[in-house]
């Protein structure tokens, strides 16, 4: 691939539901560490299921993962995971906040609400990335982040296991790129400044 | 969405108004909460919105409500409670006289969930369970002490979950779509409003929980309000958080101590 047409990049925001996980288990084990942004991880999951997917993520991935918690601080180099059961909302002086409020797209963390809340902070700074799904949770929050001046980028949905959630972004937006994920792999590490 | 400089006007208005001072909220969520009242009011303009605010009381007691988010469950977190029932109670059964305080406990589930698990262990009879929010309407719905029954499987298995062993629809009585919890629950309850931006302490606590309310405060509040737990717990008293919440950045640590990875604490000195 060429050299990434992203000029800037403080914030790379990942959102999926089912299928998802097995996208980011291919590509988190071959992504080395970075250096010049943060990933945050929006997943959606079972509402018990509350370190679990946090410990698998730990066990595949060479960056180093930050556990979520209330008002953290938001740091380049490190992965972050929203926890299950909160909404993950980002405040301007770079820290990331929690919300118990009510389910969006019966979903909490919701894509909607994270990318939304990433766009008005992160604004041109910040790249979406929308994975598989079978739910609309994340097409608003995909063109949030398009109409803030972020770059949006969504699964092939020939590559994705539930090719829902993508085709009804790619209905939605013009995307910047729509990726397999081999190419998405590829696309990350050319962010990397 | 609303910009940031009408979201600073609205609150001083309402500061000034009403003497509510949102300031130190939390601004990511206060945003989309404030964005969302305004959006359903459907205003011809955010100056429309403001006066509104400004000159209806009603309006603006109906807008706290709808800011403040008020989503809870009986036994969230049932792990949390089966360490309450297994770890603090039985040091809490040694006190002649047990007082706790559920601060910013919306609907009431979890002082019912509280109150449920200390007549379990027998210690109901000589508890009392304060139970605060800074919200009218749903202390006003607490103390009725009626749920959804839709949501009693639930329940039921998120106390099953936190290690209880009775038949849970022995709690409350089901009618018409609602489950009534039992009188003698509530009879150790007392409710009020208590703003934790701006009330004082009112008394000293055995324990103090306040889940998923300091999410909503920035962290000079959550200090401050850290501090006013601090003046109101009994040496050795236990103070609980949610689940994603900490004590570490806003008091000294050598003045408590945590239960290994609960989010409940201990103060030692
Ligand atoms: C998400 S609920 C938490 C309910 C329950 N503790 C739980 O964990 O399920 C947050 C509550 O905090 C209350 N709250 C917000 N600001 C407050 C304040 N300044 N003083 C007291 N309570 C407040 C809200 O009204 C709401 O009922």
């Amino acid at each position: 691939m060429e050299e990434s047409k992203v000029k800037k990049c403080k914030v790379v925001i990942i959102g999926g539901s089912a299928g998802s996980l097995q996208a980011l288990l291919q590509i988190l084990p071959q992504l080395p560490p970075i250096r010049s942004f943060a990933i945050v991880i929006v997943l959606h999951r079972k509402s018990t299921d509350d370190t679990a997917l946090e410990n698998l993520i730990k066990l595949k991935s060479k960056i180093p993962v930050f556990s979520v918690e209330d008002k953290v601080p938001l740091r380049a180099g490190f992965l972050y995971i929203a926890p299950s059961n909160y909404h993950l909302l980002f405040e301007k002086n770079g820290i990331l906040a929690l919300d118990t409020s009510e389910k969006i797209n019966y979903s909490r963390p919701s894509i909607d609400v994270s990318f939304e809340s990433a766009s008005e902070v992160y604004q041109t700074d910040l790249v979406g990335i929308l994975l598989s799904g079978s739910n609309t949770d994340g097409t608003a929050g995909i063109k949030a982040i398009q109409e803030a001046g972020g770059t949006i980028v969504i699964q092939d949905p020939k590559s994705a296991e539930m090719p829902f959630m993508p085709n009804n972004a790619i209905a939605n937006t013009i995307p910047d790129y729509v990726l397999n994920v081999q190419q998405l792999l590829d696309f990350i590490i050319l962010l990397d400044k | 969405m609303i910009e940031d400089i009408e979201l600073e006007t609205l609150i001083n208005d309402i500061y000034e108004y009403y003497g509510f001072d949102f300031g130190s909220y939390s601004k990511a969520s206060l945003k989309r909460r404030v964005n969302r009242v305004y959006q359903l009011g459907e205003f011809e303009s955010f100056y429309e919105f403001l006066s509104k605010v400004r000159s209806d009381p009603e309006y603006y007691r109906s807008m706290i409500d709808e800011i403040t988010v008020n989503v809870t469950e009986m036994f969230r977190d049932p792990s949390f409670y089966a360490v309450v029932r297994k770890e603090i109670l039985p040091i809490l059964a040694t006190k002649p006289f047990i007082r706790l305080w559920h601060a910013g406990c919306s609907t009431g589930e979890e002082v019912y969930s509280m109150a449920i698990i200390l007549k379990e262990a027998g210690l109901l009879h000589k508890s009392l369970l304060y139970a605060t929010d800074v919200n009218a309407t749903v202390i006003e719905s607490a103390k009725k002490g009626i749920f959804p029954l839709r949501m009693m499987k639930e329940y039921s298995e998120n106390y099953r979950d936190a290690g209880g062993q009775e038949d849970f629809s022995n709690y409350y009585i089901a009618n018409y779509g609602i489950a009534k919890f039992n009188a003698e629950l509530a009879s150790k309850m007392v409710f009020s409003q208590h703003n934790l931006v701006s009330d004082n302490s009112f008394n000293e606590f055995d324990m103090i929980l306040c889940r998923n309310v300091l999410i909503y405060f920035d962290t000079d509040l959550q200090k401050r309000v850290i501090n006013l737990f601090d003046e109101s717990l009994s040496i050795l008293g236990f103070l609980a958080l949610g689940t994603k919440e900490t004590i570490k950045y806003s008091i000294s640590q050598t003045k408590y101590k945590q239960l290994g990875q609960e989010k409940i604490w201990r103060k030692v000195k």
